[in-house]
Order: structure tokens, then sequence, then C-alpha cells
């Protein structure tokens, strides 16, 4: 039963994820006036793009052509560890939330790679920065999952989820700390604005599109996939820890996965709004912008033991 | 209701400490002038809400003064004098943006570490509230001691007062919580135009307090 | 047991001798004797593990010895984990030696000391007293510090050696007065005895963290590291870090854990915090170092930070009564240690065969060489993951292990410890992250891109012999990744010997996970299921995009440039995050010198960076020694009589002393 939910929610994730980044987009277009493209035009982009040749550049390796499969391997694993509509899932069993970090990081890694193999300029500042954004979030990451350690004692994600539907909690400032601080990793780590501008083929201000800038055909798509799948991730990692209600145990219930998709679009009409309202930052404010994820996951720590005492 | 009580009033003062991060974090004057607005604004609420908690009617007048003078009348009088002296928009800071914030954490961490076995034996909130105080306190000082322009030495001190108006609310039966407020309020407001009147008639271009340093140096 | 590892230590003085004997022998010999080291310890390994298999204590006395007339040998679990770790990396580094020594000019003066330095490596965790115990120490240290001479002729090596013998010297002084001290008034001092003692002393405690802290590599005693292991040849670098600074945290952990007594729970906070700032002063200048070993030996530091980390929380746990996690924080102590032995041995093994096949070890003259030396790729690729304690490789084992004693840590009763665990999760979370970004760069810059220098386009694959030894300590690396729970069981009996049964690491065993409270790791599962995911991924994409690739020009925006000067370098790829931390974590001066307009000259931009820690506290020292000397040297022009009333007044202020402390 449980190995029948982890398939559904494999295929699920990844025939969504094109989605809800066109949703994402559609939203942000309406609300700056402008009719913008269905949300489901990613999908075409997706099919576009692997019927196209894919141009490899000569300078690189045979690393360059594995690392898009990889990476979208390695980030759909993280998605399927997730807990999503039902926290009973096997996979979601066999890590936990540093494991996730750490694939998430393996993920990572493998991209900067990438933008340095081909031997350009434009990769190797997609890569630099990447690294530097990556260094500052998982401090942070790693503060938040502290933080909600100490609530619950354990980081398996599971275990999180269902001690959250099982006593929910009231107002709680620390939690609302660690949120902010993993909304600001999220949106670090998916490459929004303010720290990054997925819309942007301005050379100077990319970050993730300057890395993958050399990419072309099914080996774009694979990583435009793997994107979309991260933002998935993160939607559906904020919502298993801060909100999981509505989310089925062992039995699975009629509603949870409507209500889970719901999340999720409302997740993205939320990021969308918030990415409206702001300006991309300058890339020496990042350290500032992380810097006050880390500061907060502390606080919401420190918090903790001050309302819960010692 | 206790319940209810305690939630807000916690969600209240850890928004307030909040917001003292945010008055560390931000670069420009005119956000850190809206964060302060919005630090006054919670700390009206809180006292509100332990009016109606505690039932004491002199609450509300200190919720109202709060209100006034630091969500309302401070911030616009500020927002008018920067406009119009048009000075530059960012601040200068004597540390980093990132390093003042962790000690910022430090000291919260130092005053939870001194408050919670002093004020051990009386209740959970009294002794949180106290602690988080004591933090805004200190964070106000902080700011004024990290941050070169007048403007924000001056919201670093009323966000120092606003620790201590949410240590006086917040215990039951303080007494004078009302005439304290509005003591410091003016105090500050005074301590507002002071500057700003002797730094203008002095005719300085920039609020930069090292100019008043160089002033200093120079002697009679 | 015992005696056969006693009998095979004795084999590595011979393998010494014969090494003499090579000289006149030549290249061949000198291969027979690195094949000979390679069997010694892979039989060694052999017997460590089956000591760990069935666990139990053998002593041997033996009638020779240095001071007390007896040598006292003796083979528990955690010097047979040791000894494990030694004659892994032995083994593998002895075969890679064999052909790393083909051709190279005095063969003897490597082989000798290699020798003996196998032999010291072997002897420590045997030794059970304190004389043994210290001599094998020294030959430990000796033997390494003769390695980095080998080439005398280079300036910066015979810098390097000085420096090293002296803080040699100085942590074995260090150690020599804590054991006088934990034996007291007794005149016994075989373990046995120290252990019956157990007086629990803060001065002991200190002076083992300075003696053996600065052998392993502990901030501030750090600064030696990384000027020696680099110095040294490549598979001897891989014996001192790799090996070498695990039999200083074995001291650490025999003599703390074991013969010290009960320790207080402040004690695991300052190592805990020590720790920590070694690990992230290392990972920071792992980062920005160009030479390639230099960085490897900073990324050494690291990991050292780690373990000690790990080590002071088991501390702190067990002065607090907490043996579960005590043994958590041990394991993960453990487990890190025989891990990072392992792939820090292979990268330095990479970097030697970088600089065998180019001539170079610095990062800017690197680059494509993936491409020329694809084999090599590989592993350093396992390596590079490995070093950035990513999944599924071994390297990111301890470290779940040790952020799980992190997080158990919020059971401890101490407040002040409470509040320090976020700040340092938060410095072990960034030391993995900046890790991910410094092993990045190392293989990004070296193997990917262009060759950014003739050296580089004509480098070739390396000998068969280097490889296959890289390839053993790649499959390792690839193994104790996806069974992390057979390390963790390995450690086990030594977890169980310090701490006692509650302790013991948990593991469960369909997949082999590691299992910390109710969180478990099964390594084997998730990389199972990441490899039908990517088999999924790659069918789907040979189904669905039929279309043949083409190889073209790079893109580049519109901009390629035939060049290779216009990639990214090592300096400008970590670039932000030197920005980031320069001005707290060290001294970094950019400066760019622009030619005025109409002027043809080169625009230049320079970079210096230096050591905090070196110019306020070593360079300081120094100071404060010449100072001294300068004065002392005065004394030397003292009249007779001056030179009389200097000897009388020492006498009576002794007697004074001896009348006072009666």
């Amino acid at each position: 039963m449980t190995v029948i939910a982890q398939v559904v929610h494999l295929v699920l994730i990844v025939a969504l994820a094109p989605a809800i980044t066109g949703l994402v987009r559609w939203v942000k277009a309406r609300a700056l006036g402008r009719a913008g493209p269905a949300p489901w035009q990613p999908y075409r982009d997706l099919r576009r793009l692997m019927l196209k040749t894919p141009i490899v550049a000569e300078t690189s390796g045979p690393l360059y052509t594995a690392v898009p499969y990889l990476q979208l391997a390695a980030i759909w694993l993280a998605a399927a560890m997730v807990p999503a509509f039902t926290y009973d899932l096997p996979l979601a069993q066999a890590g936990d939330l540093i494991v996730l970090a750490g694939i998430l990081g393996l993920s990572r890694f493998l991209l900067a790679l990438a933008g340095l193999d081909a031997g350009t300029a434009f990769g190797g500042i997609g890569s630099s920065r990447e690294l530097m954004i990556g260094a500052l979030a998982e401090p942070a990451m790693l503060l938040v999952v502290f933080t909600v350690a100490v609530l619950v004692h354990t980081t398996s994600l599971p275990a999180i989820s269902a001690h959250f539907i099982a006593q929910p909690v009231g107002l709680r400032v620390s939690l609302g700390m660690a949120l902010v601080a993993i909304v600001i990793v999220a949106v670090a780590e998916n490459g929004r604005i303010p720290i990054d501008n997925p819309a942007t083929h301005l050379e100077l201000t990319m970050v993730h599109e300057a890395m993958v800038l050399d990419y072309s055909g099914r080996h774009l798509a694979a990583i435009e996939l793997a994107s979309m799948l991260k933002l998935v991730v993160w939607l559906s990692l904020i919502q298993a820890l801060f909100v999981p209600f509505g989310m089925a145990g062992a039995a699975l219930t009629a509603l949870a996965l409507p209500i889970f998709v719901a999340k999720l679009a409302a997740g993205a009409v939320a990021l969308a709004l918030f990415e409206v309202g702001i300006a991309k930052m300058r890339v020496f404010r990042y350290p500032e912008f992380l810097g006050g994820a880390v500061v907060l996951g502390m606080l919401a720590t420190i918090y903790l033991y001050v309302s819960h005492g010692f | 209701m206790a319940g209810l009580a305690y939630d807000v009033a916690h969600l209240l003062a850890g928004t307030t400490l909040l917001m003292s991060f945010a008055l560390l974090y931000q670069r420009r004057l005119s956000a850190v002038v809206k964060v302060f607005a919005i630090q006054g604004l919670v700390i009206a609420l809180a006292a509100a809400w332990q009016a109606h908690v505690q039932a004491a009617t002199h609450l509300y007048l200190t919720a109202a003064i709060a209100f006034g003078l630091k969500t309302v009348v401070i911030p616009v009088a500020l927002n008018r004098i920067i406009r119009r002296l048009g000075i530059h928009r960012t601040i200068e800071t004597a540390l980093g943006i990132a390093p003042t914030m962790l000690a910022g954490v430090a000291l919260v961490a130092l005053t939870i570490l001194l408050v919670l076995p002093i004020a051990a034996g009386s209740a959970l909130l009294t002794r949180e509230i106290i602690a988080i105080a004591l933090a805004v306190v200190l964070l106000g000082l902080l700011m004024m001691i990290t941050r070169r322009n007048a403007v924000t030495q001056v919201i670093g001190f009323m966000s120092l007062e606003n620790g201590l108006i949410l240590a006086a609310v917040g215990v039951q039966g303080m007494p004078l919580v009302v005439e304290m407020s509005v003591a410091f309020s003016v105090l500050v407001a005074f301590l507002i135009f002071g500057v700003f009147f002797f730094q203008i008639r002095e005719r300085f271009d920039s609020l930069e307090l090292h100019y008043l340093e160089d002033v200093r140096d120079r002697g009679p | 047991m015992l005696t056969g590892l006693a009998l095979a230590d004795l084999g590595f003085l011979v393998l010494a001798g014969l090494g003499l004997a090579a000289i006149r022998l030549g290249a061949r010999a000198t291969a027979i004797v690195c094949l000979g080291s390679t069997i010694l310890c892979a039989a060694n390994a052999a017997m460590a593990l089956a000591a760990l298999w069935t666990p139990a204590a053998e002593q041997l006395r033996l009638p020779i010895g240095f001071a007390l007339g007896w040598t006292v040998l003796a083979l528990d679990p955690l010097s047979a984990y040791f000894l494990l770790v030694v004659n892994l990396v032995g083994a593998i580094v002895s075969l890679y030696a064999v052909a790393h020594e083909h051709g190279e000019a005095q063969p003897a003066r490597r082989l000798v000391p290699f020798q003996l330095f196998l032999f010291g490596l072997n002897l420590v965790p045997l030794a059970a007293d304190a004389f043994s115990f210290l001599v094998a120490w020294e030959f430990m240290s000796l033997a390494s510090w003769a390695l980095i001479l080998a080439r005398p002729d280079d300036p910066a090596a015979r810098r390097a050696a000085q420096i090293y013998l002296v803080m040699a010297v100085a942590g074995a002084l260090a150690l020599l007065v804590a054991f006088g001290l934990m034996a007291g008034g007794l005149d016994r001092y075989d373990f046995a005895a120290l252990r019956a003692q157990r007086a629990g002393s803060l001065v002991v405690f200190v002076l083992v963290l300075f003696g053996a802290g600065s052998k392993a590599g502990l901030v501030p005693l750090h600064a030696w590291l990384p000027l020696a292991h680099p110095a040294a040849p490549s598979h001897v670098s891989a014996l001192m870090s790799g090996a070498m600074t695990k039999i200083a945290l074995y001291a650490v952990i025999r003599l703390v854990f074991d013969l010290n007594g009960q320790p207080a729970w402040w004690w695991g906070g300052i190592l805990l915090v020590l720790g920590a700032g070694t690990a992230l002063v290392g990972v920071l200048f792992a980062l920005i170092e160009r030479d390639m070993k230099t960085a490897l030996a900073w990324s050494t530091i690291e990991n050292i930070g780690i373990i000690a980390g790990a080590l002071g929380l088991s501390l702190a746990f067990a002065g607090s009564g907490l043996a579960a996690l005590a043994g958590l924080a041990l394991t993960a102590a453990l487990v890190h240690a025989l891990n990072h032995a392992l792939f820090k041995s292979l990268s330095f093994m990479g970097a030697g065969a970088v600089l065998h096949a180019t001539g170079s070890r610095d990062l800017e003259q690197l680059g494509g060489l993936g491409r020329v030396m694809p084999q090599t790729g590989w592993v350093f690729l396992v390596a590079a993951l490995a070093l950035a304690a990513l999944p599924p490789l071994n390297g990111f084992a301890g470290e779940w292990l040790l952020f799980q004693a992190l997080i158990g840590g919020i059971a401890l009763p101490s407040p002040m410890l409470k509040f320090i665990l976020p700040v340092v999760a938060g410095a072990f979370a960034l030391t993995a992250a900046l890790a991910a970004a410094a092993a990045c760069r190392l293989y990004g810059i070296a193997f990917l891109g262009r060759p950014r220098s003739p050296a580089a386009a004509a480098a070739h694959e390396v000998a068969p012999a280097m490889r296959l030894a890289m390839a053993v300590a790649a499959g390792l690396c690839l193994l104790f990744g996806l069974f992390p729970a057979a390390v963790a069981g390995l450690a086990g009996p030594a977890v169980v010997q310090m701490l006692g049964p509650p302790a013991a690491p948990v593991v469960a065993l369909p997949f082999a996970s590691l299992v910390a409270g109710n969180t478990a790791y099964v390594a084997t599962a998730l990389a199972l299921a990441g490899l039908a995911l990517a088999a999924i991924v790659l069918m789907a994409a040979g189904r669905l995009s039929p279309m043949p690739a083409r190889r073209a020009p790079a893109w580049d925006c519109g901009f390629p440039d035939i060049r290779p000067a216009t990639q990214y370098t090592a300096a400008s790829l970590t670039q932000p995050l030197r920005r980031v931390f320069g001005r707290t974590a060290f001294v970094a001066r950019e400066s760019v010198a622009m030619p005025e307009p109409g002027d043809m000259a080169p625009a230049r931009h320079t970079l210096a960076v230096a050591d905090r820690l070196w110019q306020g506290i070593y360079l300081r020292i120094d100071q404060g020694i010449e100072l001294v000397a300068t004065q002392a040297a005065r004394l030397q022009q003292l009249t007779i009589r001056g030179h009389l009333m200097l000897m009388f007044a020492a006498l009576v202020i002794l007697l004074a002393a001896v009348v006072v402390s009666r």
C-alpha cells in the first residue's frame, strides 16, 4: 500500500511540477498587468526542447552530458522523501531532513561542476555565485531543522508531520521565525527574486541561468524540469513542516490529495505575489539576506528555550 | 482564555524582538523609520492587550500614547526631516550588518541566561517578557553603538525605550506605567529635535556623527 | 593476535633495513620494499579486523624496555580500530608508492623513513605503557620529519620541517608531562596502573589537548600542518593526513576517555567549541588556497575539527550521564576518522598523480585533466564528493551522526551548552557547505574546463600501480558510503569499551542503516532508489528525444573566446565567498593597479592572504622568544663573580622552595 502511495507520489510531483511553475509565471504576469502565457506553457516548452537537437560544447567532457540527468534524478529523489498527501512514504522513512539537505547539496554540487566543465566565463560566474548562495543557505536550513527538532525531538520528516497533525500548536513565535527563515532559504535555493531572477537573461545578474547557459535540447529540458521539481520540493517541505494539516497517515483519505495540490497552488500564488512586490538584490547583499535567515533560525531556537524553560 | 492570553502576549513580545532585529538589518534610513513605526504599533498592541487581559484601564492610555507618538507622529516627523535634508538614504555602519546581527543574537542569549535563573520563581510569561524586554533594550543600545548616523542613533534610543514599555506593561502591578511612557516619549522627542536643531544650526552637510567628533577633537 | 601484530610491526624495521640496501640494488628493490610494506599493512589490517570481530583484551609484556625494563603491549578494541585505520591507509599508500618511487632520485631518503614511519604509526596504538607510547610517538614524528626533508634543496620544505620539528617537540613534551602527572607518586607507568588512578585532572586534559591536538592540527596549534603535510612526497602526505592525525586523535581518546578518568561536562564544551572553530578555519583556507596539496591539508584541519567536535560532544554527554548520546557522538568521531583517513589519502594520491603528470600542483596552471587522465579524474571525483560530505559517499555518514548527536544535545542539562549547541550546529553546517564549495573548486578547476598551461594540456595518465591504489581507495570510499552502518559496527566495540554497553551504536539490519533516536539514514535504499530514478530519466530522455547530440564550440552568450584565460580561475571561483568572510576570518587584501589611460602596461590584480592566527599568536611568541633570548644573551657578559652569584641565588631559591613546599 505504502509502495503504491510512493509510486503515485513520484508520478504526481513530476507531472505537476511544470504546472506549478507555469502558475507562478501566470500569476506574476497578471499581477504586472500582462496577459502572460497559460499555466501549462512549461509543458509545451519542455516538449519543444525534447525535440530539438542538443548541442554540446566541444570543450566539455562526459560529466557535462551526464549531469542534467543525474541532477534531475537527485532532485526527484529528494522530492520523493518529502511527505506530500501522506506522510507514510517508504523513501521518507529512509532518510531525514539532514539527508534531504545532503541530496539537494549533491544536485547543486553537480550543477556547479557542469558550469565549470565547458570552460566558459559565464558558466564560471554562475557556479561561483551558486556556491556562495548554497554555502550561506545551508546553516540557516540546519538551524530551522534544529528548532523543529527541539520541539519534536526528531529530524524524521514523517514523524514531524505526524506530530504537528496530532497536536496542533498555537501561535508559536519560534515556529513563525523558523518559517520566515526557511522561506528565505527556499527563495535562495530556488533562485527566485530577490536572490536570482529566473526570467533574466542579463548576463551580469544571472546565477542559475549562467551556469546552464551552454545547455540545449533534452539536456536543458532535464535541467528545467529539475528546477521546476525543486520548487515543488521546497513548497511541499514547507507544507510538511508548518502546515501538515489535511495530510493522510497510513490510511489514505479522499481529501488528502486535493488538499495537497491546493496547498502547492497556494504556495505558488504566494511566491508570485512576493516576487512582484520586491526588487532583486545586489550580489553582495545576499550574505545579509541569508545571514538574516541564520539569525532568525538561532533566535527561534533560543526563543523556544525561553518559552519552554530548560 | 489563559492560553489565548499567553499566546497573544507571547506573539507580540516575539514580534517586538523581531522588529529590533529588523532595525539592525535595514540599511536604508526610510526603511528603518518604517520598521520603527511597526515596532511602535506592536508595542501599542501589546499594551492594549495587557489592558484588556488585566482589565487595567490606564494601560489603554499607554497604548494610545505609544500608538500616537511612536507609530504616527515621530515617524512622520522623521520622514519629513529625512526628506527635507535629502540625507543619504544609506546608513553608514561602524560594524557590518551580519556581525551586528550575530552580536545581537549573542546579546539575546546573554539576557536569557541572565534573566531565567533570577525570575525562576515567577510565572512563565513574566519571565519571558522580562527576558525579551531586556534584550530589546540591549539591542537598542547595540544599534546606537554600531550605526554612525544620528537619526539611527535616535531610533536606537527610542527602540530601547520600547523595551522598557514592554517590561512595564507586561508585568502585572507595575505602577506609573503611563507616567513613565509619557516622560520617556517627551524626552525622546526633545532629544531628536535637539540633535537636529543643533546640527542644522551648525550647517553640517551630513548627519554623520563623526563630523561632531571632529569638532570635539579640534577643541574650543 | 597481538603477537602477530607485534611481529608484523618488527617487519617494518626489517623493511627499513632492506630500504638501506636498496640504494645499491636500484629501482626493482625499491618496488619490492614498497610491496613488502603493502603486504604487511594488509596483514595488519586483517588482524585488526579479526580483533574487532571477536573483541578481547590481550596483553604482552616484553622483557626489553626503554627505561623500566619492561615494554607492555596491549590490544583492545580501541587500538584495534585505529590499527585498522592506519593499516588500510598504509596498505593503499604503499601500493601507490611502488610506482610513485619509480625513477625518483635517492630512493633511500624516502624509503627508510617511510618504513620507520609505518613502524611508529603501528606501535603507538599497541603501546600500553607511557614509555613505549612516547618512544613510538617520537618515531612517528621524527620519521615524518625526515620525510618532509626528502628534498632538502627545497627552501619551503626546509622551513616546514623546522616549524614541524618545534611543534612536534613541544607536543611530545606536553604528553610527557601529562603522563607524569597521571602517574603521580606511582612508579609504574603501564596503562593498567594509570587507569587504576583515574584522577580526572584538568591539567592533564589541557596538556593532552596541547600535545595530541598540535599533532592533529587543532586550531590554534595548526600552523605547521598546512606547511608540513604538502611538503612531503604525495604518498607521505596521504599517510600524514590520513593516518598520523588519526593517531593523534587516538591519543586524545586513550588519554582523556580511558586513562584520565571521569571528565567534567564543560571540558567537552571547550573541545566542542575548539572543534567547531578548527573546522571553520580549516575550510575557509581550503577554499582560497591555490596549491592543491595545501588546500587538502587545510581540509584535513577542517575534518579534524569535525572529529574533535564530536569527541567534545561525547565528553559533554558522558559528563552529564547521557550514555547513549555519548555513544552516538563517539561513534560519529570514530566513523568520520576512518572515512576521512580513506578519502583524504585518496585525494592526496590524486593530487600526487596530478603533480606527477603535469609537474605542477598550482590550480591556476591546471584544467581539463579529466580528459587526458580520465581514470584519475573519476577517482578524484569520488574523492571530491566525499570531501564535500555529500551522500552517498562516506564523508556524509560521520557528519550525519554528528548532526544527530548535536540535535540530541537539547537533552543536556546545562543551559550554557544548550545555547552553544545551535551556534555550533550552524558552524558545522556552514563548514559542510563550504567544504562542498572547496571540493567543487578542487575538482572543477583541475579536472574540468580547458587546460590553463601547456603542461596540463600535455598531461598523461599515471602508472598502473598508482591508479590501482587510487581505485582501491575510491572503492572503499563508495563501499563505506553505501554501508555506513558497517563502519559504525566496526567502531562499536571501541565505543562500548570507552563508555559502557548502553553507548553501543544502533544499527538496523535489513539495509545496514544508521539509526539515531527514531531517525534512520538508509544509504543503500536511497542509492538504489536514486539509481532507479536516474535510469527512468535516461530511458525517458532516450525515448522522447530521438535527435543525436551535436558537438560545436561553446556558445558562451555569443562571446566564445578560444583562450583558456577567459575561464573562471581558482581564485575567482571563490572570490564571492572570500569577500564575505575575508575581513573577519583572514586578512585578505586585494588591490588593483590600473595604468593611466594611454599607458600600455597591463592592469594587475594582486591578492594577499594571511592567517590571522599566525600573525596574532605565532609571530608574537616568536618575538617574545627573541626578546628573552637577547636579554639572556646579556648574562654571558657577566664576570665570574656574577656567574657565581647567579648560581648561588638559584641554589638558595631552590632550597627555600623545598622548605616552603614541606
